[in-house]
């Protein structure tokens, strides 16, 4: 089982979060209407080996979207912040 | 074999006896034996019969590696299967069964199996999946007896009376096993004041100097114990087995509180499962003994070496009188020192050429022959071993001379050892082999909060165990109470040879030599498997089964590589090795689950009216986790009736039905506004204060999510509603769009659905009956037409009254404060009584909705579109919205996609839902031309009639289709209709 460091509750088991993918995609804009963009954001994932930023929902905790870096090979967990901060 | 218990010694209390029983005869035995040292004790060298051949097995270990004693425990509800009799700890009371054996364990019709011996080798299963006969009918026909003679024990159908519960736990420091490693470093980590978590599968502490005599170790772990219990950071866990190792430094636990009595005390869970979470994990497992492969190895009477002496030390219980004891490696001339101390008559075979004379000159001093370069080839016997064949063996395994045939009543074997490194292996890497310790070491990991210690680790001896144990927190071995010696051929890693199979001089035992004793793997089925191309051991070992039983190959896996290298000429470490996963031993599901079963896995949720309609006789139903009134029966109805009644009776008078399940989300911030017309299709800028919208959301793929009305209650303050099904996942995209990517929106969404309870009041009465309840509110249709609220009091409760209707006829949504639920409903109850006002359930609801061509959530299943709905209309052409692009792609637009129709059904019966339609003439051939969604009877129309969805449905109105069940082979025929099947103008509604 991962643990992941929410910043406003700290250290809590995976149970309490849902997955909420690649957080390095970006939402193309409301006003995009060019069909492959949101094609490329709703359907296209990378399956990075290694480091990657993923945003994790905690939604049995404090209801915040998390972006998370997590190493896909050694689920070694990084910083982790709330997704409302940015990306980065 | 003639065992016997020794009048002295011993870890056991020989002041109290207990009542045991085995295959219904009574064993003598005392607190502190193991059921397997109690059998022992007790002279029964049979007690189970083996998987596939069911040969006669008897005990060959003395822990959790046990292969062959696996016994039924306890009777009837609180029976288990598959229990090793090696760790099963006495109590009064105790009654144990042997398994697969059929009549009885003596006279077992199974063991003609051995007749079948040729025919289920290796890769049986695979090979009559694909033959002698095509097809898999053979098969299906052979399974029903194969399942039956192959197996292990059989599981209790009763329900299990028992308890078990979950705990979590956190500590710095966790400490697995408490050999003298453990314990030194349970007690090094103790006295820097560390939270340290000590856990022994055993219920004594000790490891290892338990199976060595008392008087070395005793006084040394009383004092250790004393000290460690003396300490507040440290807990004792005994009883428990970590049985896995998962990410993030989370071991799972299971303790056995109560497992060694014959019933827990009450209210007493009887067993735990820990979810520990540790900083750093020391991992002193110790190492299990391995093997020795040749013909016959499997006869009761064959046992490890370490386990005859951990039956000596521990139990007092002498195996053997007259005994071989056969090694590669220096632990067994302890066993055999032990023995001959004890009495026995001992000979010691050492496949070894050289061994040192401070190895052989204490055996020699008490009279043990010891011969080197030699081995066993061969054990003679049937219920208990009665000899065996000897020979001078050469570094290949095979034999140099002929076999000379010896008289014993124990062959105790010792194949070298293996680290005990799966919680290890788990996590991390897979182990490297060693050649010159003959083992596979934890070795080349990555996670560095968690390592192995002593024998875990791949070091011999006792000595530097303890020494191990202290320096891992930091001490050295003047800190501690300082540890005797513990005797000849301590260190198991000095020069043991290689494990290799012992063979004839054709290279071929002479008889069954097995691999895995639990699987029944034979070395002639690694063999033909080797033959046959499985290359790889991860195929090799799901080929043969070797290592996938219970015991998930504690006493074979080794032996299997080392066939591998034998035929392959190669090493062991090329040979490869295969995954450890959890759980080390097995565990039972009722300790996982705890106490989450039955409704605490899957609690209820209750409105606040749930108790009115229980009392009023409604019948339930399920809506999600929600329990909603389904029907109010009158006398004698059946629903058929019941929900024709409800939904006629709405028409014509009034009906009040709960709809407190409804999502409901309050949207509020200056920005709530541009959230909505950016969530939903339609447009809310417009929207006023005081009114309320239905409203349409997608999801980002342009597929239809979820529908419902939005009112707006103040200026940055709005109440959206939800279907009851979506109401989380609509939260949760809606936090996921706020919090993730439209930062710049100063919108909170908070969900509310708890906090309302909603009622819906329909028919045409439904204004008469709130006048008389709010006389001081203006429900004229001037002054609160459709899609209004007005805020009003009700049975001196302030709330909302929101005019909309999903039945078709003039209705009124009433929303109050959940705690004040049940009084206003049953005012409103009340003051209806002279309107005829009734109550109405879900089946109702849904005839009504029907009528009216509303969809719900057959409808929207997430792969509809609005165009497949008839809702194209809905979606703004002046913003985008979420869904608004991808809602455009080519497929979505295709014209033959299946669209809402309405179906009115010929005939009396009513159609299932998902039954297909099919043109009226034509093959009933393939998926259809679409499917039916929603079937009702209506009583406005007095018909059957159908939502559903229809290739080209709006361009076959008035055409006939068929309505085809294959679940219960009927075609009835139904006319294309509008969906809108009742009052489509909404003059009703809208009155």
């Amino acid at each position: 089982m991962l643990r992941l460091p929410c910043p406003l509750c700290g250290l809590r088991d995976e149970t309490e979060f849902t997955y909420g993918g690649d957080a390095t995609r970006t939402r193309p804009a409301e006003s995009e209407t060019d069909a492959a963009a949101w094609h490329d954001y709703v359907f296209l994932r990378d399956n990075p080996r290694g480091p990657h930023r993923e945003y994790w929902h905690h939604v049995s905790g404090c209801r915040q979207w998390l972006v998370v870096e997590r190493n896909t090979l050694t689920h070694e967990i990084g910083a982790a912040w709330l997704a409302r901060e940015g990306k980065s | 074999m003639t065992a016997t218990r020794l009048p002295t010694g011993g870890w056991i209390d020989r002041s109290q006896s207990l009542t045991v029983t085995f295959d219904g005869k009574p064993l003598n035995a005392h607190p502190g034996d193991t059921l397997a040292s109690a059998l022992l004790a007790n002279d029964v060298s049979l007690v189970g019969r083996s998987f596939k051949y069911h040969r006669p097995r008897g005990i060959y270990s003395a822990g959790a590696e046990e292969p062959n004693a696996l016994v039924t425990l306890r009777e009837g509800a609180r029976s288990e299967p598959n229990t090793r009799a090696t760790q099963i700890e006495v109590f009064d009371g105790l009654t144990a069964r042997p398994q697969n054996a059929r009549p009885s364990l003596r006279w077992d019709l199974g063991a003609l199996n051995q007749l079948l011996s040729p025919a289920i080798h290796a890769g049986f299963y695979y090979k009559t999946f694909i033959g002698p006969f095509r097809g898999t009918g053979f098969w299906m026909r052979c399974e029903r007896f194969i399942r039956k003679a192959a197996g292990m024990g059989e599981a209790e159908r009763k329900a299990d009376p028992d308890s078990y519960e979950k705990v979590n736990a956190f500590a710095d420091l966790l400490v697995v096993g408490s050999g003298p490693a453990g314990l030194c470093a349970a007690l090094a980590a103790g006295r820097t004041g560390a939270r340290v978590l000590l856990v022994e599968q055993d219920w004594q502490l000790g490891g290892s100097l338990l199976s060595a005599p008392r008087d070395r170790s005793e006084a040394w772990l009383q004092e250790i114990e004393r000290e460690l219990r003396s300490l507040e950071n440290v807990t004792l866990l005994s009883r428990t087995t970590v049985f896995g190792a998962y990410d993030h430094d989370v071991y799972g636990a299971v303790e056995r509180v109560w497992d060694h009595v014959e019933v827990p005390p009450d209210g007493q869970p009887r067993q735990r499962y820990w979810q520990i979470r540790a900083k750093q994990a020391i991992l002193a497992t110790g190492a299990l003994e391995q093997p020795l492969v040749f013909a016959g190895n499997d006869r009761p009477g064959v046992m490890l070496a370490g386990a005859v002496r951990a039956y000596l030390n521990r139990f007092a219980v002498r195996a053997g009188r007259q005994i071989l004891v056969a090694t590669n490696n220096d632990s067994a001339y302890a066993t055999a020192l032990d023995l001959a101390e004890a009495g026995s008559e001992v000979t010691l075979l050492d496949s070894r050429a050289e061994v040192p004379a401070s190895l052989t000159g204490p055996l020699t001093e008490r009279g043990v022959k010891v011969m080197c370069a030699h081995t066993v080839f061969a054990a003679r016997g049937h219920e208990r071993v009665g000899g065996a064949a000897i020979a001078a063996v050469g570094p290949d395994g095979q034999a140099l001379g002929a076999l000379d045939w010896v008289t014993c009543d124990l062959i105790a074997v010792s194949g070298g050892w293996a680290p005990a490194l799966h919680l290890w292996s788990q996590r991390q890497q897979k182990p490297r082999y060693d050649s010159t310790k003959a083992c596979f070491l934890p070795e080349g990991g990555w996670v560095e909060t968690q390592g192995c210690i002593g024998a875990a680790a791949g070091i011999g001896g006792t000595t530097a165990a303890f020494a191990a144990g202290l320096e891992s927190g930091g001490l050295t071995p003047s800190d501690a109470p300082s540890l005797s010696d513990a005797g000849l051929g301590d260190d198991w890693t000095r020069s043991p040879q290689q494990q290799i199979p012992f063979t004839g001089i054709t290279g071929r035992p002479a008889g069954k030599a097995f691999i895995d004793l639990q699987h029944d793997v034979t070395i002639s089925d690694i063999d033909l498997a080797e033959q046959e191309g499985y290359r790889s051991v991860e195929h090799l070992k799901r080929y043969t089964t070797s290592g996938m039983a219970t015991d998930q190959g504690k006493t074979s896996n080794l032996n299997a590589l080392a066939r591998i290298a034998q035929l392959r000429g190669t090493t062991i470490g090329e040979a490869g090795t295969t995954t450890f996963r959890p759980p080390y031993t097995p565990v039972a599901i009722g300790a996982l689950v705890g106490r989450d079963c039955g409704l605490h896995f899957r609690p209820i949720r209750r409105t606040a009216i749930h108790e009115w309609h229980e009392a009023n006789g409604a019948v339930m139903t399920e809506a999600g986790p929600w329990m909603r009134p389904w029907y109010y029966p009158q006398a004698g109805e059946e629903v058929t009736q019941a929900y024709r009644r409800e939904a006629a009776h709405v028409r014509a008078q009034v009906g009040l039905v709960d709809v407190s399940t409804l999502g409901k989300i309050a949207v509020q911030g200056p920005d709530a506004a541009a959230f909505l017309n950016r969530i939903y299709v339609n447009g809310w800028k417009t929207l006023a204060v005081g009114r309320l919208r239905y409203g349409i959301m997608l999801r980002d793929d342009g597929l239809v999510m979820d529908d419902g009305a939005t009112a707006r209650l103040g200026e940055h303050d709005y109440f959206m509603s939800t279907t009851t099904a979506n109401a989380a996942k609509v939260l949760a995209f809606a936090e996921e769009l706020l919090q993730t990517a439209w930062t710049d929106l100063r919108v909170q969404v908070t969900s509310v659905t708890d906090a309302w309870a909603a009622f819906a009041l329909a028919g045409p009465k439904a204004r008469d009956v709130l006048g008389s309840l709010a006389p001081g509110s203006d429900l004229s249709a001037e002054a609160l037409p459709n899609n209004h609220w007005i805020a009003a009091d009700i049975a001196g409760v302030a709330l909302r009254i929101h005019r909309m209707s999903y039945s078709g006829e003039l209705a009124y949504e009433v929303y109050c404060p959940s705690g004040y639920g049940r009084k206003v409903w049953e005012a409103i109850l009340g003051a209806g009584g002279s309107f005829d006002l009734r109550p109405y359930g879900t089946e109702a609801m849904g005839a009504l909705r029907i009528e009216k061509g509303h969809v719900a959530g057959p409808e929207l299943d997430g792969r509809t579109t609005l165009a497949d709905l008839c809702l194209a209309g809905f979606a703004s052409k002046k913003k985008p919205f979420v869904g608004s692009v991808l809602k455009n792609r080519p497929l979505l637009q295709d014209p033959l996609r299946p669209t809402l129709v309405g179906l009115e059904i010929e005939g009396e019966r009513g159609a299932k839902p998902g039954s297909l339609l099919f043109a009226a003439e034509g093959p009933t051939e393939g998926h259809g031309e679409g499917w039916v969604s929603s079937p009702t009877y209506s009583p406005a129309l007095a018909k059957n009639i159908a939502l559903g969805f229809l290739k080209n449905g709006p361009q076959r109105k008035g055409e006939t289709v068929r309505i085809v069940d294959f679940l219960s082979d009927t075609t009835l025929r139904a006319k294309v209709v509008s969906h809108h099947f009742f009052d489509p103008e909404g003059a009703r509604q809208n009155g």
